[in-house]
C-alpha cells in the first residue's frame, strides 16, 4: 500500500480499508527503518499523528478535504514550518523554529496532507549530491535495492555492500529518499538550477519543477529570488499532478506569483501522439554525457517518432555559455540573500560582543559553511562596482539570450523537450566527493539549470534501469505555464517506459507488498 | 530519419571535443588577479572571510568560470532582471492585515531586552586582526 498512488490510496482512506492514522504509522515505522538514509532531519511524529487523528475523524463524517486528506508527505528543510525546526542543514539556523508555515506547507496541510518531517539537503540547498549539510550526507535508496545489490554480486566479490553507497544528488536529496523508499507519498523541494529534477532522476522519481511564478515562493528560504522554484517530488505524474493544482496560484504574499486564474486538473490520458512535436537541443549532447543516458535519450526519441510524433532536433545557441551564466547570476543573488543571517533577530548568533560588524562576521563565520562562504564571497566579487558591469549584468544579458532560445525554439511549433537530466546515473559517494561543491554543480547542472534562467516548467520521468541497476530519467521541458500540456506528456512516456518499481524487500517485511505487477503504471481511478 | 541524424550528430560531436560543455577539469589557474587588497575588500563587504588560500584559489577559478562571459556577443541585448518583465507585479492595497506578532518575533532572538533585539555597539569599524584571536579557522 505504501507504495500505491495518491488516488489509489486516497479511494482507500474514502472506503475506510485503512485509516489516517494507521497509514502515518506505517509510514513512520518506516522511516525509522530506513533512519540510515538519513533523509529526515526532523521526523514530526506527533504532529503527523495529530494530523492523522484530525483526518480520520472527518473521513468517519464523510468530510474529507480531497485527495491528500490523511496522505503523509515530507518537506525540504528550507521551508518555514511554523513550530517546527527548520535549519536549511546549515548551523545558522539550527535551533530556528519559523512562527509561520511556508505558503506550499501551508496549503497541503489546509488539505488535510500529514507532514511526516523535514528532509535533508545541501546546506541552504547549494549543491548537487546533498553531501554538503550538517546533518550529513543523504544516501540513495537503489545502493540498498536488490536491483543494484544484483549486479554489485556480479562484479565483484566480498566486498562491502555498505561503504560505497551512492549519493542521492541535489539538493532536495532527502526529499527524493523520502519518496523513493515510500515513506511518505509526496514530497516538497526546491528548484533553483535543478535541485528538484536532478535527485529525482537519481532516485528514480518524477521531479516536476513548475513555472516560475506558478507557485508561491513565500516561507521558501531564499537562495536565487529570479529562479526559485518549490518542486514537486513523487513516484508517478499523475501524483505530482495533483500537487501541483494544489500549489499553483496566485498568492498575495508573493507578488512574483502571476494573477492568472488556476485550478486543479485531471491529466487527460493521451493515446494519440501524432499532433505532438519534440525537440531535440542538439547542444545537449555534451561530450560528457554517459553512453547509457545517450542511448537512453536516443530511444526515448524513437519512442515518440514510432508513435506518431514529430520528432526534430532543435538549436538552443546558448546553451555552453549557460551554466557559467547561472553561476554568476546565482552566487550574486546569494550574495544578497545571505546578508539577512546576522545573528541578530534570529539564528546562530556567536559570543563576540565588541562591534556590530564584529559580531555578524564571527557568527557568519560560524554558520556558513565553506560552499555558502565561497558563493557569497563569489557573489560579492562580481557585484563590485568595477564588476557589476562586466560580469553581472553581462549575465543578465546573457540570460535574455538563453531565454530566447527557448522562445525562439517554442515559437517554431515545438511542443516540448525532451534531454537528458543527468550525466549518468547516481555516483559513489566517495567518487563524488573528490570534486569540490562548486566543480560537481556545475558539472552536474548542465542540463538543468538553462531551465531555471528562463522560467520554463520541466521534468524528470523516471525511463530504464543501467547497466548497474540504478535509474536513469529524462527530462522534458515545456512553454511557460503550459504545465498541464508538460505533464501530459510525461505521463504519456511514463506510460510506454514502464518504470521499474524500487526492489526494497527487506524493508518492507512487515509492511503489505508494493503492487501486485511489479510495475508502476498510471491507473485512472474514476 | 531522425535517428539516423543523431548517429550524425553523435560522431561530429565526438569529434568537435574541443568546444566542451564544461570544462571544470581544464580551468585555467587564477591569473593572480585576487590580491591581498581585494581579499580584505570582499571580507569587509560581506562580513565573511575566506578562512584559508584554498577558499581563495577558489574564488581565482569562479572568476576564470566567470571569464567565459566575455566570448558571448550581448551588443543591443537589455539585461534580463526578471522571466515576468513582460508582466505588472501585483500591488496589495497599503492596509494592515497582519501584525501583533511581537512575542512569537521575539522569541527567536538570542538576545533581546524588553521589546528590543540587542546589538553590539555600531559605530566600530570592523578591521580583522583585531577580532581574529585563537578562533581563526584553519583548514
Amino acid at each position: 500500500m505504501l507504495g500505491w498512488t495518491l488516488r489509489e490510496v486516497s479511494a482507500a482512506l474514502k472506503q475506510g480499508q485503512i485509516t489516517p492514522t494507521e497509514l502515518c504509522q506505517k509510514c513512520l515505522s518506516l522511516i525509522k527503518k530506513t533512519k540510515f538514509l538519513n533523509a529526515y532531519i526532523t521526523v514530526s511524529e506527533e504532529v503527523a499523528l495529530k494530523q492523522a487523528e484530525e483526518s480520520e475523524k472527518r473521513y468517519k463524517k464523510g468530510h474529507s478535504l480531497g485527495d491528500l486528506d490523511g496522505i503523509p508527505i515530507a518537506v525540504k528543510d528550507n521551508f518555514s514550518t511554523s513550530g517546527i525546526e527548520t535549519t536549511c542543514a546549515s548551523n545558522m539556523l539550527k535551533g530556528y523554529v519559523p512562527p509561520y508555515n511556508a505558503t506550499v506547507v501551508q496549503k497541503l496541510l489546509d488539505q488535510g496532507a500529514l507532514l511526516m518531517g523535514k528532509t535533508n539537503l545541501d546546506e541552504f540547498a547549494m549543491g548537487s549530491g546533498s553531501t554538503d549539510g550538517i546533518f550529513g550526507p543523504v544516501k540513495n535508496p537503489w545502493s540498498f535495492s536488490e536491483q543494484y545489490r544484483k549486479k554489485r554480486k556480479q562484479k565483484s566479490h566480498g566486498e562491502k555492500e555498505d561503504s560505497d553507497w551512492l549519493i542521492t544528488g541535489g539538493s532536495s536529496g532527502g526529499s527524493a529518499a523520502a519518496v523513493s523508499a515510500f515513506t511518505c507519498f509526496a514530497a516538497l523541494g526546491s528548484d533553483t538550477g535543478g535541485s528538484t529534477r536532478n535527485p529525482a532522476a537519481h532516485c528514480g522519481v518524477v521531479g516536476l519543477k513548475p513555472s516560475y511564478g506558478l507557485v508561491s515562493r513565500h516561507g521558501l528560504i531564499p537562495l536565487v529570488n529570479s529562479m526559485d522554484v518549490p518542486g514537486i517530488l513523487t513516484r508517478c505524474v499523475d501524483d505530482a499532478a495533483i500537487v501541483l493544482g494544489i500549489l499553483a496560484g496566485h498568492d498575495p504574499k508573493d507578488s512574483t506569483t502571476v494573477q492568472d486564474p488556476v485550478k486543479p486538473f485531471v491529466l487527460p490520458s493521451l493515446t494519440d501522439v501524432s499532433k505532438l512535436c519534440v525537440g531535440i537541443p542538439k547542444e545537449y549532447l555534451a561530450p560528457e554525457l554517459s553512453s547509457e543516458v545517450r542511448s537512453l535519450w536516443s530511444k526515448a526519441a524513437n519512442l515518440f517518432e514510432s508513435e506518431g510524433a514529430k520528432v526534430i532536433e532543435v538549436s538552443l545557441p546558448h546553451t555552453s555559455f549557460s551554466i557559467v551564466c547561472y553561476h554568476v547570476l546565482c552566487t550574486s543573488e546569494v550574495a544578497s540573500n545571505m546578508a539577512r543571517f546576522d545573528g541578530l533577530e534570529y539564528g546562530h548568533r556567536c559570543d563576540i560582543d565588541l562591534s556590530t560588524e564584529a559580531m555578524y562576521a564571527a557568527t557568519r563565520r560560524e554558520g556558513f559553511n565553506d560552499v555558502v562562504r565561497g558563493r557569497i564571497l563569489s557573489g560579492n566579487f562580481f557585484l563590485l562596482k568595477e564588476n557589476y558591469e562586466n560580469y553581472f549584468v553581462k549575465a543578465q544579458k546573457v540570460r535574455r539570450l538563453i531565454a530566447n532560445d527557448f522562445v525562439n525554439v517554442f515559437n517554431s511549433g515545438v511542443d516540448v523537450l525532451l534531454t537528458p537530466t543527468t550525466l549518468s546515473e547516481a555516483a559513489p559517494y566517495t567518487e563524488f566527493i573528490k570534486e569540490d561543491n562548486r566543480t560537481r554543480s556545475a558539472q552536474d547542472d548542465i542540463f538543468t539549470q538553462a531551465v531555471n534562467m528562463a522560467g520554463l516548467p520541466a521534468v524528470n520521468v523516471p525511463m530504464a534501469l543501467s547497466s548497474q541497476g540504478l535509474p536513469i530519467g529524462l527530462q522534458f521541458i515545456g512553454r511557460a505555464f503550459c504545465d498541464q500540456q508538460l505533464l501530459t506528456v510525461a505521463k504519456w512516456f511514463e506510460k510506454q517506459v514502464q518504470f521499474p518499481i524500487i526492489q526494497l524487500q527487506e524493508l518492507m517485511e512487515d509492511c503489505s507488498s508494493v503492487s501486485e505487477n511489479g510495475k508502476l503504471a498510471s491507473v485512472s481511478l474514476k | 530519419m531522425w535517428a539516423r541524424a543523431a548517429c550524425l550528430g553523435l560522431r561530429a560531436s565526438a569529434a568537435s571535443r574541443r568546444r566542451s560543455f564544461t570544462s571544470a577539469g581544464a580551468d585555467p589557474q587564477g591569473s593572480g588577479r585576487v590580491t591581498a587588497e581585494l581579499i580584505e575588500h570582499l571580507e569587509r563587504l560581506a562580513l565573511v572571510d575566506f578562512g584559508s588560500q584554498e577558499a581563495v584559489a577558489r574564488l581565482e577559478k569562479a572568476i576564470a568560470f566567470a571569464d567565459r562571459l566575455r566570448a558571448v556577443d550581448t551588443d543591443g541585448v537589455e539585461p534580463m532582471e526578471s522571466v515576468l518583465e513582460d508582466r505588472c507585479l501585483y500591488l496589495r492595497s497599503d492596509n494592515v492585515v497582519e501584525g501583533n506578532c511581537v512575542e512569537e518575533l521575539l522569541q527567536n532572538s538570542h538576545r533581546v531586552v524588553e521589546e528590543y533585539f540587542v546589538a553590539p555597539p555600531g559605530n566600530i569599524s570592523w578591521s580583522k586582526p583585531d577580532e581574529k584571536g585563537p578562533s581563526h579557522t584553519a583548514e
